[in-house]
């Protein structure tokens, strides 16, 4: 009989933890964490982010490419920028002409490209799905140089490690790491659906991959940095994962 | 006789049973150990993260309410098309917060029920688990049973074959769970398993109609657990049982 009793005192604490559970969640919904767990949460993301990189990223792999045919319509190929949403107007230049891409940082032979210049080099195009990370896809056909083109023409130095893409687009910018940057399909496009990339796409250049999701691909570029220090992101410094490898 | 009374289909227990050897014959019925501490750890985790991988799920389906590519939604059912789903159901706040849970909590999901898996093939539970070609049978006397088309209980082991059934379906569900999420966090570098799904549009629409499922089975589940045998509510927590079917003691 003593062993009954010690019985339903077990069972009443299980109850009670039954009840508290699911009574904590319910509480918490809604809930990022808080200071307490937000920071453990953003620490595996990091995590994410390393065997996102390390593990899961294949150097060569190549995205999917479609027929022109399968492009979404311009009209349902969302487009949207930082200064946009806080102003309703997209970013612009206020002298186009001068308009340059700075590629400089931890590199031998910094390097300051017209966009005349950028057109120049050797030239990709594709038609590939984007996907943005709130889960929607659009498919559309980019044409630029591609980004390995630059990094060989400027020449990192050994402790280069991470990439800072730049804008004008209200300080917008995102830090990449070295492997998605060299990635074939990663390009500095100026070309959306065999027409000039114009302002709500990111004009005059933006980058493009179809590894990655839409937020890590800055539009309205001004510099490109070779870095030790991983950058962050505007959204990435906001909670979003860093990687944004797909 | 004629003395006994009408017997019911349900509920009032069945006449104590001949005491075992090691039982007084006034004593409770013994009690039988039926869940290994790995399972039942593994039950209760996976409870509690499951719950956060949904809330936190729809937190991130509400970023986006639709399936099917911009401009071309599919004509696949859902409810939810458009639709806001209630504050109190969402995890994480805002869909940063909603990937951070849902992408922390995936580890502890996949990690438990790999372990949970390892401990049934090595502890051999399996076979009183898995649903086989032999259980067909069984399962629809069980199911007259439940529908009191049947009088007697079917005689089972450890679970009976409706048991199986589900406890099997739900593993798979868990797998494709899974499987359906890795299709949707990384289809380009996985693409092998986004095709296997039918691409990345249909991938997310399959991850999200095993909520559903998942949540059906909860219901139903924790229904049958106090409807049909809540002495099994004891076992899943200390792991001993006393109830109506300890068939397999």
């Amino acid at each position: 009989m003593a062993d009954r009793g010690q019985g339903l005192n077990r069972r009443d604490f299980f109850r009670l933890g039954m009840v508290a559970g699911p009574a904590t969640l319910v509480a918490a919904c809604g809930w990022d964490g808080g200071p307490l767990l937000e920071p453990r949460l953003r620490a595996i993301s990091r995590l994410n982010d390393w065997v996102g990189e390390k593990i899961l990223l294949s150097r060569s792999r190549l995205a999917r490419e479609y027929p022109a045919s399968a492009r979404t319509s311009d009209q349902n190929f969302p487009a949207y920028s930082i200064t946009y949403n806080k102003t309703g107007t997209f970013p612009t230049l206020r002298d186009p002409a001068a308009w340059a891409l700075d590629v400089g940082g931890l590199v031998h032979k910094p390097v300051r490209l017209s966009l005349d210049k950028i057109q120049a080099l050797p030239r990709v195009t594709y038609t590939v799905k984007h996907h943005c990370v709130e889960g929607w896809t659009a498919i559309g056909t980019w044409t630029g140089v591609p980004v390995s083109v630059i990094i060989d023409m400027v020449q990192p130095k050994p402790e280069a490690k991470y990439l800072r893409f730049d804008s004008f687009d209200s300080h917008y910018y995102n830090g990449w790491d070295l492997t998605s940057a060299m990635q074939p399909q990663t390009i500095l496009a100026y070309g959306f659906n065999q027409q000039p990339l114009k302002m709500n796409h990111g004009a005059p250049l933006r980058l493009y991959s179809p590894v990655k999701l839409g937020y890590k691909l800055t539009k309205y570029l001004t510099a490109m940095t070779f870095t030790r220090e991983r950058p962050g992101g505007y959204w990435e410094d906001q909670g979003y994962p860093w990687l944004g490898g797909i | 006789m004629g003395t006994a009374p009408d017997p019911l289909p349900s509920p009032p227990p069945p006449p104590p049973p001949p005491p075992p050897p090691h039982q007084s014959a006034e004593g409770p019925r013994p009690f039988v150990r039926r869940h290994h501490l790995i399972v039942r750890i593994a039950h209760w985790l996976n409870a509690v993260v499951l719950l956060g991988m949904i809330g936190s799920g729809l937190q991130i389906y509400s970023a986006y309410r639709h399936f099917g590519p911009r401009g071309a939604t599919y004509p696949l059912p859902n409810p939810w098309d458009g639709k806001s789903l209630p504050e109190w159901s969402r995890l994480g706040g805002w869909l940063a917060g909603g990937l951070n849970w849902h992408f922390a909590l995936a580890w502890p999901f996949v990690i438990t029920g790999l372990i949970y898996l390892l401990f049934l093939v090595l502890a051999g539970e399996w076979r009183s688990l898995v649903f086989r070609p032999g259980d067909i049978r069984p399962a629809v006397q069980m199911q007259l049973y439940y529908l009191r088309l049947r009088k007697d209980h079917p005689p089972q082991g450890k679970h009976n074959a409706l048991q199986k059934a589900a406890y099997t379906f739900i593993v798979v569900l868990g797998a494709i769970s899974v499987l359906s999420g890795f299709a949707i966090y990384k289809p380009v570098q996985l693409s092998w398993l986004t095709s296997l799904f039918g691409g990345y549009e249909l991938a997310r629409y399959w991850h999200f109609v095993a909520v559903w499922i998942f949540v059906g089975f909860t219901l139903l589940h924790v229904a049958l657990v106090f409807l049909a045998d809540p002495a099994s509510f004891r076992a899943i927590i200390t792991g001993w049982y006393r109830g109506r079917y300890p068939s397999h003691g």
